[in-house]
C-alpha cells in the first residue's frame, strides 16, 4: 500500500510572504497557491488515512517499525506546517516542507517497507504510545525546524523571494521551542519504558545515546541563541548539526549498528 | 538574561594578574556560556563512541569477539578506554566540568533572580514611541486606573507620577532555573543509584530455581556500597517457558509472546505463590526488580566416556546464532569423562529440515522439530580444572584449543540427531546422546535506590524547561499627559516579539476601554 502521497505543492515559493517580499503577488499566483495548499491539505489527508488503516490492520498503534515511523514522521512534518501557516504567515515553507515529507516517504515505501503484521513483545505495550508518539511529534516539528534553517543559509542578502532572514530564524527558534520539551519528554519516556521492559531506565544503548546526543545537541543551539556572536548562522548551522543526529538515530542506528532496539525491523 | 548581560558576563583575558587573578578568570571562562556551548558539544561528541564500539556493561560477550578477532586494535581500544566509555575518566572529567560550570552559573543567577523578584519594574523610558510596541489613545485613564487594570492581568505594578511600569513573566526564569537545577537534581540521583543499587544477570532453564544471593548471579554489578548482606532474599523457580509464534503471513516464525511461570517465595520460609513473568511487567519484591530479558533453547545431553560410564547429564544453555529461526550453537563439556575429557561443538536446530545441497538448517524458531548437528567433537584436557575463570560458551581456552583431539570434524560429521537418537564416537571414545529440549530465560535483576528521585529530577526539568521557553519575560509603560494615554511595551525575549504583539493590542483595549469596567 502507498502511504498517501506528500506531493509537492508547485506554489511559487514566497507567493505572499510578509516584510521584504516587494510588490504584491499577482493574482493567478495567489489562486495558485490556494490550489496548492488544497492538494498539501489532500496529501496530508491521503497521508492520515495511510497511517489509520495500516493501524486497523496490524490492531496495534501503526508506528513499531521503521516503515511505519518514517511515514508517521511525515505527517507529523506535514501536520505542523499546515498547522503553523492556520496562524501564521509561513506559506512559503510549504513546497520545501512538503518536499521533504515526499522524499521521506518515498524514501519509506522505497526501501523500508514491511508488510502490515504484529511486532515482537516488547512492544505491545502502552509505552509505545507514550514514548513514540511525543518522538514523532518533535520529530515532525524539528524537521520544520531543519528545513527553514536550511533556506536560512541558503537565502542571501538583498531582494528574494523568502522572507527576510530575521524572520526564517523565528520560525526555526519557534518550532524547536515548542519541539525540545516534547522531545525532552520522549526521552524521559523512552527511559521509563526501558525501566519496564530492560530493567534500568538508562543504559546507553545505540539509540539511548543518539536520543541524549540529539538533545544536548538542541540545548546548544538554544544556548547558542542566546550567546552573542553565536546568533544567526552559527546557531543555524548548530540546529542543522543536531537534526542531523535525529536523523542518523533514526536512520543509522537502526541500520548500521545493533542493540537493545534494533527491532526496528528494517524491511 | 539579555545578550548584553551576557557580554557583561564574559570574561576579560588577564593581563599580568596574580594567581588569584588567574583562578577568578578561569572560574568565569568555566562558567560562561561559550564554555558552556562548548562542552555540551564535547559531551554529545565523547558519547559517539559508546555508541559505535561494544561497551562492556552492555555487550561484554562483543568485546571478548572483539579481542580474539583483533588482538591489537581491542588493546588500543582498553587503553583509550573506549569500552568502558560511560565510565571512563574523560567522559568523568567532561561532565564533571559541564556540571561545575552549570553550579557556576546557577548560583549567581539564583541570586540575581532573587534580588530580581523584590525589585520593581524599572521606571518608563522618557519616549514611549520608540519601544518596540507602542499605541496612544485619547482618554481620561489615570495612572492608578492603569495600574489596576493592569494588576488585574496579573502584572507586577510600579506607579510614578503620571506614569505607571509593570512587568509579567517571571515564570521565565524561575523554569530556566529549575531546570539547570533539576538536572543537577538528575546527575546525583543517577549517581546515588549506581552507588546504592546493584544489577546483575542470569540465566535459568526450566525446571531450576533462583535465590537472589551474590553467588547465583551469572553477572553480578554492585554499586561501591552495596553489601552482599543487604540483597533481597527472595527466591523462586522457573516451572516452565512459555513462546508463542506467528504460524503463518508474512511474518511467519515472529515471536508473538512469551512467559515464564514462576513458582515465588518471597523471603526464605514464605509460602509459594505462582507468578507469570512476562516482557515488560517486571517482578518486584520490595523495591527489587525482576525482568525477564531473553530467551533460548537448553537441549539436555548424556554423554557416556570411554569406560561406559555417564559423565554428564543434563541441559546445555546455547546461543542464539540466528534470532528467526533460532539456530543456536552450544558447547557440551565432559571434564568428568576418562580416561580423556570429552568436549562438543554442536549445532541446535528447532525445527530441522533437510537443505537440497545436503546439509540441514532451522525453518522456524519453534521447536516442532528439533535435532543436534554435530560440528565438532574432541578429546584432550579442556582446561576447566585449571582454575581459571572460563566461559561456559567455549571449548577450551586458545591455547588449548590447539592441542585438543578431534574425533568427528568437517566431512565425518553425521546427519543430525532427533531426540532419542546418539552419536558413538570413533575407537569407542564413548557416546553423545540428545535426549530431550527445555527453554532457559534470562534475566536482570535490579535495585536502584535513586529511580524515584531521577524520576522526578526528569519530570522537573520537563515542566520547567517547557515553562522557560514558553513563557514570555514582558513589559509595559503607560503614561498618561494631558488627556492622552501613551503605551509601550517590550518584550525581554528576543524572537518572541511577534506573539507579544496580539497581547499587546489587547492590554491597548482594555486600557482605552470606558471606565465602567475599571477596577
Ligand atoms: C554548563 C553550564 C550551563 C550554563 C552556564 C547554562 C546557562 C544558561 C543560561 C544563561 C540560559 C538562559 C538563556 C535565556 O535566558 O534565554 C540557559 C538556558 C537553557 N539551558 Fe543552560 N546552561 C548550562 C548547562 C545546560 C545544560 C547541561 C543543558 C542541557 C543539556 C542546558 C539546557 C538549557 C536550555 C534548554 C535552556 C533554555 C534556552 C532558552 O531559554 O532559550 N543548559 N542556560
Amino acid at each position: 500500500m502507498g502511504a498517501g502521497g506528500g506531493d509537492e505543492p508547485p506554489v511559487r515559493a514566497g507567493a505572499d510572504v510578509p516584510a521584504d517580499a516587494g510588490s504584491a503577488a499577482p493574482r493567478w499566483a495567489s489562486k495558485a497557491a490556494l490550489v496548492a495548499l488544497l492538494l498539501g491539505w489532500g496529501a496530508w489527508a491521503a497521508n492520515l488515512t495511510a497511517i489509520v488503516t495500516r493501524g486497523l490492520a496490524v490492531e496495534r498503534w501503526p508506528w513499531a517499525n521503521m516503515y511505519e515511523f518514517v511515514v508517521a514522521i511525515c505527517f507529523a512534518a506535514a501536520t505542523a506546517f499546515l498547522g503553523t501557516h492556520l496562524r501564521y504567515n509561513v506559506r512559503f515553507l510549504g513546497p520545501f516542507v512538503m518536499l521533504a515529507a515526499a522524499l521521506g516517504l518515498g524514501f519509506a515505501v522505497k526501501f523500508l517497507y514491511t508488510a502490515a503484521g504484529p511486532v515482537v513483545p516488547a512492544l505491545n505495550s502502552y509505552w509505545i504510545a507514550i514514548h513514540v508518539s511525543a518522538a514523532i511529534l518533535a520529530s515532525g516539528l524539528f524537521v520544520l525546524a531543519g528545513v527553514t534553517g536550511i533556506l536560512y543559509l541558503v537565502r542571501g542578502d538583498g531582494l528574494s523571494r523568502l522572507p527576510s532572514r530575521e524572520y526564517l530564524e523565528r520560525v526555526a527558534h519557534r518550532a524547536i521551542v515548542l519541539a525540545f520539551p516534547v522531545w525532552t519528554f520522549a526521552v524521559i519516556a523512552g527511559a521509563l519504558w526501558a525501566d519496564k521492559a530492560w530493567g534500568r531506565y538508562w543504559g546507553w544503548d545505540p539509540k539511548e545515546v543518539w536520543s541524549f546526543i540529539t538533545w544536548v545537541a538542541y540545548a546548544a543551539y538554544l544556548h547558542a541563541r542566546v550567546t552573542a556572536g553565536w546568533r544567526g548562522r552559527k546557531a543555524t548551522i548548530v540546529q542543522l548539526i543536531a537534526l542531523a543526529c535525529l536523523l542518523f538515530n533514526l536512520v543509522g542506528v537502526n541500520i548500521f549498528i545493533s542493540g537493545l532496539h534494533s527491532y526496528a525491523d528494517v524491511g | 538574561m539579555t545578550v548584553d548581560e551576557l557580554r557583561k558576563q564574559e570574561a576579560p583575558r588577564p593581563a599580568g594578574l596574580g594567581p588569584v587573578g588567574w583562578l577568578r578568570w578561569g572560574w568565569r571562562t568555566l562558567t560562561s556560556m561559550k564554555t558552556a556551548i562548548i562542552l555540551l558539544f564535547l559531551f554529545a561528541l565523547a558519547s559517539v563512541p559508546g555508541s559505535l564500539v561494544p561497551q562492556r556493561g552492555v555487550e561484554p560477550e562483543k568485546v571478548a569477539q572483539l579481542y580474539q578477532q583483533n588482538p591489537t586494535l581491542a588493546e588500543w581500544y582498553d587503553r583509550f578506554q573506549l569500552f568502558d566509555v560511560f565510565s571512563s575518566v574523560w567522559f568523568a572529567a567532561i561532565y564533571l566540568l559541564l556540571f561545575t560550570s552549570l553550579i557556576g552559573c546557577i548560583v549567581p543567577r539564583t541570586a540575581t533572580y532573587l534580588r530580581e523578584l523584590r525589585r520593581r519594574p524599572p521606571a518608563a523610558p522618557r519616549n514611549l514611541s520608540r519601544l518596540p510596541h507602542f499605541s496612544s489613545f485619547a482618554g481620561d485613564l489615570t495612572a492608578e486606573a492603569a495600574a489596576a487594570r493592569l494588576r488585574a492581568r496579573r502584572f507586577r505594578v510600579d506607579t510614578g507620577d503620571g506614569w505607571v511600569a509593570a512587568e509579567k513573566g517571571y515564570l521565565r526564569e524561575t523554569g530556566n532555573l529549575l531546570f539547570h537545577i533539576a538536572l543537577l537534581g538528575l546527575l546525583i540521583a543517577v549517581g546515588f543509584g549506581s552507588l546504592y543499587g546493584y544489577r546483575g544477570n542470569v540465566l535459568v532453564v526450566e525446571g531450576d530455581g533462583f535465590a537472589n544471593t551474590v553467588a547465583a548471579y551469572d553477572r553480578y554489578l554492585p554499586g561501591n556500597q552495596v553489601s552482599a548482606e543487604s540483597l533481597e532474599p527472595f527466591s523462586f523457580q522457573l516451572d516452565r517457558f512459555e513462546t508463542t509464534y506467528q504460524v503463518e503471513g508474512d511474518k511467519r516464525g515472529q515471536e508473538l509472546d512469551y512467559s515464564a511461570f514462576l513458582k515465588v517465595s518471597d523471603a526464605p520460609g514464605a509460602p509459594e505463590r505462582p507468578y507469570e513473568l512476562k516482557v515488560n511487567e517486571p517482578l518486584e519484591i520490595n523495591g527489587t526488580q525482576t525482568y525477564l530479558i531473553g530467551h533460548g533453547y537448553a537441549p539436555e545431553f548424556r554423554i557416556t566416556d570411554g569406560k561406559g560410564q555417564v559423565a554428564f547429564e543434563g541441559p546445555v544453555p546455547c546461543l542464539i546464532e540466528d534470532k528467526p529461526s533460532m539456530t543456536s550453537g552450544c558447547v557440551v563439556k565432559a571434564p568428568d569423562a576418562r580416561p580423556e575429557q570429552l568436549g562438543f561443538l554442536l549445532r541446535f536446530l528447532p525445527t530441522s529440515v533437510a537443505l537440497e545441497g545436503g546439509g540441514h538448517a532451522s525453518a522456524f524458531p519453534g521447536a516442532l522439530q528439533p535435532e543436534v548437528q554435530v560440528v565438532g567433537a574432541f578429546s584432550g584436557d579442556l582446561g576447566v580444572r585449571s582454575g581459571r575463570p572460563q566461559s561456559v560458551y567455549e571449548l577450551a581456552p586458545p591455547e588449548l584449543m590447539k592441542k585438543l583431539k578431534p574425533l568427528v570434524m568437517g566431512t565425518s560429521v553425521p546427519r543430525p540427531l532427533a531426540v532419542g537418537q546418539s552419536l558413538d564416537l570413533p575407537d569407542g571414545a564413548g557416546k553423545l546422546e540428545f535426549t530431550g529440549v527445555k527453554e532457559w530465560m534470562t534475566l536482570q535483576i535490579a535495585y536502584d535506590p535513586g529511580r524515584l528521585p531521577a524520576l522526578v529530577a526528569a519530570a522537573v526539568a520537563t515542566v520547567s524547561i517547557a515553562l522557560s521557553l514558553m513563557i514570555r519575560r514582558r513589559r509595559v509603560w503607560v503614561r498618561v499627559r494631558d488627556g492622552v494615554v501613551e503605551v509601550g511595551g517590550l518584550t525581554r525575549t528576543e524572537g518572541s516579539a511577534a506573539g507579544f504583539t496580539e497581547e499587546f493590542a489587547d492590554i491597548v483595549k482594555a486600557l482605552s476601554a470606558g471606565d465602567k469596567d475599571a477596577r
